[in-house]
């Protein structure tokens, strides 16, 4: 099934907008798989809340809910819908605007050569 | 598709196009506008990089098209994306005589690509590239 690149980033989006779920993921990404509970120690948020925003994170593909031990779900981070949303973010950090104009900027003053004898109506080129 | 798979801009330049061809194709022009410090083997298949010193970032570029002086296409790895990432997207720069000067168009392609198999095998489970990207999100989040 292709995956639809609009939902995922989407839901990305949405699930980093809160910052108890981005702290619920930093959680995961630097202290590996988790439980509701493990997480309800580490952070302030109530362990009903995380509940809830693990399950948000489940739905947008984020983390895994994995069986633990004595029926404790684990979860773990997953980064693949993360790679839809960075690379929406490459494409609006190319910033192909700004380069092109240092290229019209670079062409302008080689043109213009080192001894600026071409255009008398600008100093700095008569150096 | 509202997702940006290409960016697509022309500017008109008042230089003919054998002056825009050498400052895209030769070292000594991608110094001056775009990296740093350049080198290029122009020819398809030729390696180039190009490094940015006060970012301490370079790239690396595979020459693809090299129609003189009309058409330079090369890859480069995605923007953002961690640096063993294979995935790269293509720029190509086409050069059209407008009166004395050039018409440069460039067309970078390939942002919302996404193969099916890659993804889940290079990150699924890896904590520290995770903490990497995470990083590297929030940057560009803040940017924004």
């Amino acid at each position: 099934m292709p995956p639809d690149l609009e939902a995922v980033a989407e839901q990305v989006f949405a699930a980093l907008a809160d910052p108890s779920r981005r702290a619920i993921l930093a959680a995961l990404a630097s202290g590996g798989p988790a439980t509701a509970t493990d997480l309800a120690a580490r952070l302030p948020i109530t362990r009903q809340a995380i509940a809830k925003h693990l399950a948000l994170l489940a739905d947008a593909g984020l983390v895994t809910a994995e069986p633990g031990e004595r029926r404790r779900v684990r979860y773990r981070v997953r980064s693949a819908p993360m790679q839809v949303a960075q690379q929406f973010l490459a494409a609006l950090a190319r910033d192909w605007d700004r380069q092109l104009g240092v290229l019209r900027d670079h062409l302008d003053r080689a043109a213009r050569g080192p001894a600026g004898t071409r255009d008398p109506r600008n100093p700095r080129t008569a150096n | 598709m509202g997702f940006p798979d290409r960016i697509e801009r022309t500017v008109e330049l008042a230089h003919p196009p054998e002056k825009v061809w050498a400052a895209l194709t030769t070292a000594e022009g991608l110094a001056a506008w775009f990296g740093n410090e350049a080198a290029i083997d122009l020819r398809p298949g030729g390696q180039a990089w190009m490094r940015w010193a006060g970012e301490g970032f370079t790239a690396q570029m595979q020459v693809e098209r090299v129609e003189e002086p009309a058409v330079f296409g090369f890859t480069w790895h995605i923007f953002g994306l961690p640096e063993d990432d294979p995935r790269r997207t293509y720029v190509e720069f086409t050069l059209e005589p407008a009166g004395t000067g050039t018409r440069l168009t460039v067309v970078e392609s390939g942002f919302a690509q996404l193969p099916e198999d890659a993804h889940r095998k290079a990150y699924d489970g890896n904590a520290e590239g995770w903490a990497k990207e995470l990083g590297e999100l929030a940057s560009y989040l803040d940017a924004a």
